[in-house]
Order: structure tokens, then C-alpha cells, then sequence
């Protein structure tokens, strides 16, 4: 069937179907309704041309935008998430996810240079159940921070955790905020850097845990960065709340975030970032 | 007398007021003069109808729902913080402010003693009438409550006090406000600390477990459960208001409540509640007292057993402990394996 063909992309993704017209070929931009030839917007690292709207980008798309060519090496994804609670429904939507994905969870993690500088490097991807954070997501990145600690090498993650905790996987779960938090408790203690790059979007028990604990806090602009969604507390009680809520510019405001910073600049700045902490780390052991 | 809140709590409610209309009349005695006359003896028919509402009761709190418990953690009689602490601890002294520009009322703390030392104790504080809830934002801190928190807890691991805390809160406040000053950053922040404390931390969920709210003062050496106390990763409304498995109707909540599994027996499944404190039957605000020194004496005894431990060593276990939880496992061919359902919890560390 002729059709087929054009039906190559993932299903999920932002933005990306346009009515009437063969998917994969044509995108419609979320924010400003502009229609583009889909080979534009991937050749402009998935920024929409006419309103600067940063697409979501899969987590190997992301590593591939950020790492060397050829450097990362990915590691611990057969970590893979149990169904403990037996909840309704988890076993289907987690072998739909991976099947739909490619993934075998939520992030990818794995051992990369940036500009020759190596790092940890971990990316969330938001089809895999929203980068909801389960067991799997919680273990793989402590494993991350154990090893940045253990080889002394920077940590840079990317967000994209609109699920927050995954509540499929209840309490166990919500404590996947406690242990990677206490995985960046040990990096904090060693004195290994953590850097943070939170993109669309980045919410409730990821934001309240490794999320918000970066020791560098970057966003693209325009993500959706927050605790709870929009509706939840606010509408009820009649609060007027900014156009901007929630956005990386209002989360910026509020002191939240070091830099907000354009996908064609986060290379270059986590490059110059990484080479002012490899500096004081080499001045440091220089007076040890 | 109680005011039957709960439908499950009406049966007993009306044997309460029945007991208490018999005690009224054996101390009245016109009344016991009749009831002579009619050769009833009061005294064996007060005996009598609290054998029964006993009765009623074992058979009521041997089969709660999993929405049974949370309505009883969320009950409007249950102790709360403060109760705990007036009936626990001497000498309190509660502090306030998070020395920035707030003091939030949701979150309470002091130093205080038990059995004789200093401990700091902190928790989260619902309101009992009205005016009181709402002064009291109903139990969810904003950031300036967690600030407070934390500002307490290094205060008392600079002087070596343990520390104990009182998790009872529906979820951390989520307004516009609470955005603004930052309230993701004020939870992860405690959370990660709490893993610094050199002094023992002792974490009792006295009601509520709500989420993020929770576990921003909720990271401890110790997790002890009251029996009716719930412990959730989201509010099981919400929970059945997303989900289309509970045709995404807040209606349906309780089977949410049951898919969650967010009691304090699945807790202690999960390795991550160490022990239950069993209540009085028929719940805690039936005999505060009671529940109270229940809980008392398994935090001081957990609390002398913390306390033989080095500092390094409990930092070390501290870490271990929420390093291990979850479930997982370790797969050989990622890209073709499927998860499959297991009832319990497995992982390599746990
Ligand atoms: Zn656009």
C-alpha cells in the first residue's frame, strides 16, 4: 500500500500531524499554525522557521544533536521497569511504549564527549509514557551519578518529563524522587558537576527532584516547566495566572533557571561550561 | 461523642449514642429507679451494647477498602502533629520562619524532649475547624513551609538532636504563588539534604502520604506507618480523573485508591514503611492517647537503636536504602524483551 510510506514517523509526537495531508511529510507548528515541509523544520534541528518554536525531540535525536559524532556510549538500558503494583493496563502501555519507541524506557543514558570533553550524558524521551519516572528511569540515573562520581566526569542531563513520577508503579515511584536525589546528594558531596537542560516539558516529580537540583540550570525557551498542571489549585480558586505560566520564561523570572538558551546555542554553552569546571577541577587537584 | 463522619463508622456511631443515653440514666436516679422497677439492670445492658458495638467494630475494620483507609487518614477527627507531639514530647518549643520572608503555617517544628533528650520535631499541620484549615492551607506547605523545615533540621543536625518527623499532608500547595517562590526547587532541595543530616531521622505518616508534599520532609533512617495512614504517589481522584482504565471520572476513585496500592501494609510490602503501629480499633481519633504512646514507644525504640550507629555508617545505610527501592530487573535483549506482570518486588539490591 502506497500510504504506508508516509506513515514513517513515531506516533505522538508534537505537532507533527496535519490533517487531510500525508504525515511525516508536512508538519503544522503547535504555536503559530505555519505549515512546513518537514525536511525544513528536521534541517533546522526541529525548530519551526517562521515562530522559533522548539519541536520535542526524541532522546537519541537529543543526544545526537549534543554529543560527538560517534562518541556516546550507551549504557544500563536493560534496566527495564516491573509491573508491581499489577496496575490496570501498565504491562500493555509499557510494551506499546517500547514497541513505539524503540526504547526500552524513559531515558537514555550513556558515556559521550562534548567538544572532546567526556561526560555522562542522559536524555529523557517524552513518548516513552510522557518520560514518566518508574523504577527503570530512577535506577538508570543513579547509576549515571554513581558513575560520573566513581570516573569524576560531569553530568549532563536532559529533561523531558511530562508524567513526572510514574504512577502505574505507585509509592516506588514517588521514591524515585528520593533516590535520585540521593544519587546528587553523593555527586554534591564529591564535587562533580551536574548540569540540567530542562525542555518541553518538565513536570511535578521529575521537576521536584533531579530536575531542579542541577548545579547549572538550563531550559530551551518556551518549554513547559512546572509542578502541577495548570488546572490543579489555581482555577479553583479564581487565580488570574500569567500568559506565561509554567514556561521556561516565567520559571526564569521566578530565579529558577541559570540561562534560558536556543537549541542551535546548548552545544556550544554546555562546551564552554564544561571546560570552566574542567579548569577549576584541574586547578583544584593542581593545589592538592 | 463522635459524629459519625464515615459510613462505615454510622453502625457504631448509634451504639455510641445509645451506650452514652444508658450512662446518662445509671447516673440519674429517677431514672435507675424506673429501670429497677422494671428489674432492667443498666449496668449489664451497657455491657451488653458495648460487647456488640466491639463487636461491630472487629468485623468493620477487619474488611476496610483500600478507599476505607484513605477516608480514614483523611479523617477529620484524626490526631494530627501537634496532637502527637503535646501527647509524646515535654517542653516543646515550637520555631518558626524560614528566615527569608514567610512562616508557613502548614508546617510546624520545634524542639522539644522525649524521654528525657532533645529531639527536633517537625511535621505537617492540618486545622481542625474551619478558620483553622484554612489558616492551616489544609496540611499543603508552600515553598517557605519546607524552607522552615529544612532550616530546622540543620539547626538541630548542628547540635546532634535527632530528628522526627509528622508526614500528614494531601500534596504540597500548587497555586501560582507556590510556582513563583519555587516550590519544585524547595521540595527537591529538602529531599536531597535530608541525605546530608548526620544526626538520625525518624519519618512517622501519621495520615496523609500525599506525594511530593510529603516526601519533601519525609526522607528518613526510619519510615513508620500508623495503621490507617495512607502513603500515594497522586491523590487516588486524580489518579481516576487521568486515567481512561477508570473512564477518567473522579467518581471512580476508590477503585483508583485500589490499583494504587497506597496503604500502610503495601508500604511495609514495598520495603519502604519499616513497621505498622497498630491503632486503637476503630481508629486513632477513637484514643488519641492511645495511638499516641503507641507510636511514642516505637520511636523511641527505633530512636535508641539509630542512635548505637556511627554517623558515617548512617549516612551510608541512609543511602542505601532509597538507593535500592523500585522494581526492576535486568534484561539481556532490550530491544525484543516485553515487561511481564510480577506480584512483588524484585531488585538485585532490595
Ligand atoms: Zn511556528
Amino acid at each position: 500500500m502506497a500510504k504506508s510510506r508516509w506513515f514513517s514517523k513515531p506516533a505522538g509526537r508534537n505537532g507533527t500531524t496535519v490533517s487531510n495531508m500525508p504525515e511525516g511529510l508536512w508538519v503544522k507548528c503547535p504555536r503559530c499554525a505555519e505549515i512546513h515541509f518537514a525536511k525544513d523544520i528536521e534541517r533546522n534541528l526541529r525548530i519551526c522557521t517562521k515562530c522559533d518554536y522548539h519541536y520535542r525531540l526524541h532522546a537519541n535525536e537529543r543526544i545526537a544533536l549534543t554529543v560527538d559524532d560517534g562518541s556516546f556510549n550507551k549504557i544500563d538500558d536493560h534496566v527495564v521497569s516491573r509491573d508491581p503494583l499489577g496496575f490496570p493496563g501498565y504491562p500493555d502501555k509499557l510494551a506499546r511504549a517500547m514497541s513505539s519507541t524503540g526504547l526500552t524506557d524513559a531515558v537514555v543514558c550513556g558515556e559521550a564527549t562534548i567538544d572532546g570533553r567526556r561526560c555522562i550524558v542522559s536524555a529523557a524521551d517524552f513518548d516513552f509514557l510522557g518520560g514518566s519516572m518508574g523504577s527503570a528511569v530512577g535506577e538508570r540515573l543513579v547509576r549515571s551519578m554513581e558513575l560520573s562520581v566513581e570516573k569524576r566526569l560531569p553530568f549532563v542531563l536532559f529533561t523531558a518529563n511530562g508524567g513526572g513520577a510514574r504512577m502505574f508503579e505507585g509509592l516506588l515511584s514517588l521514591m524515585q524522587m528520593a533516590k535520585t536525589s540521593a544519587g546528587l546528594a553523593r555527586m554534591e558531596r564529591a564535587a562533580v558537576p551536574y548540569i540540567v537542560v530542562l525542555t518541553d516539558p518538565t513536570m511535578a516529580g521529575v521537576y521536584a527532584s533531579y530536575a531542579s537540583l542541577g548545579d547549572i540550570i538550563l531550559a530551551e525557551p518556551g518549554a513547559l516547566i512546572g509542578f502541577a498542571g495548570r488546572r490543579v489549585g489555581n482555577q479553583d480558586m479564581g487565580m488570574k495566572l500569567p500568559d506565561d505560566f509554567q514556561s521556561s520564561e516565567f520559571q526564569f523570572r521566578c530565579g529558577m533557571i541559570d540561562q534560558i538558551v536556543h537549541r542551535r546555542d546548548i552545544r556550544n554553552t554546555l562546551s564552554t561550561l564544561l571546560m570552566l569546571f574542567a579548569e577549576e577541577d584541574a586547578n583544584a587537584q593542581a593545589s592538592a | 461523642m463522635l459524629k459519625p463522619l464515615l459510613d462505615f463508622e454510622k453502625p457504631i456511631a448509634e451504639l455510641d449514642s445509645l451506650i452514652e443515653e444508658l450512662k446518662r440514666s445509671a447516673a440519674n436516679d429517677e431514672r435507675r429507679r424506673e429501670a429497677e422497677h422494671d428489674n432492667v439492670d443498666i449496668e449489664s445492658e451497657i455491657a451488653r451494647v458495648e460487647e456488640r458495638r466491639e463487636q461491630i467494630m472487629r468485623e468493620v475494620f477487619a474488611n476496610l477498602t483500600p478507599w476505607n483507609r484513605v477516608q480514614m487518614a483523611r479523617h477529620p477527627m484524626r490526631p494530627y502533629t501537634l496532637d502527637y507531639i503535646q501527647a509524646i514530647c515535654t517542653n516543646f518549643i515550637e520555631l518558626h520562619g524560614d528566615r527569608i520572608n514567610a512562616d508557613d503555617p502548614a508546617i510546624v517544628g520545634g524542639f522539644c524532649q522525649l524521654n528525657g533528650r532533645t529531639v527536633m520535631a517537625i511535621g505537617h499541620q492540618k486545622g481542625r475547624d474551619l478558620k483553622e484549615r484554612q489558616h492551616r492551607n489544609f496540611g499543603s506547605a508552600r515553598p517557605a513551609g519546607f524552607r522552615k523545615a529544612l532550616r530546622l533540621m540543620q539547626l538541630a543536625a548542628r547540635f546532634r538532636k535527632p530528628i522526627i518527623t509528622f508526614i500528614d499532608t494531601p500534596a504540597a500547595e500548587a497555586n501560582l504563588m507556590a510556582e513563583e517562590e519555587g516550590i519544585s526547587r524547595a521540595i527537591a532541595y529538602n529531599i536531597q539534604q535530608m541525605f546530608h543530616l548526620p544526626v538520625p531521622v525518624i519519618v512517622a505518616v501519621i495520615g496523609e502520604g500525599g506525594s511530593g508534599g510529603a516526601l519533601g520532609i519525609a526522607v528518613g533512617d526510619r519510615v513508620i506507618m500508623m495503621e490507617h495512614a495512607i502513603y500515594s504517589v497522586i491523590p487516588p481522584e486524580s489518579c481516576a480523573a487521568i486515567l481512561s482504565e477508570f473512564g477518567r471520572d473522579r467518581g471512580r476513585a476508590s477503585e483508583a485508591a485500589a490499583a494504587l496500592k497506597l496503604t500502610a501494609q503495601h508500604a511495609r510490602q514495598f520495603h519502604i514503611a519499616d513497621c505498622i503501629v497498630p491503632e486503637p480499633l476503630g481508629g486513632a481519633h477513637r484514643d488519641a492517647a492511645a495511638a499516641a504512646r503507641a507510636l511514642g514507644d516505637v520511636i523511641s525504640a527505633q530512636l535508641l537503636e539509630l542512635e548505637s550507629i556511627p554517623t558515617a555508617a548512617l549516612l551510608d545505610e541512609r543511602y542505601r536504602r532509597y538507593r535500592a527501592i523500585g522494581s526492576w530487573e535486568e534484561i539481556e535483549h532490550a530491544a525484543v524483551a516485553l515487561p511481564l506482570p510480577s506480584s512483588h518486588v524484585e531488585g538485585p539490591l532490595s
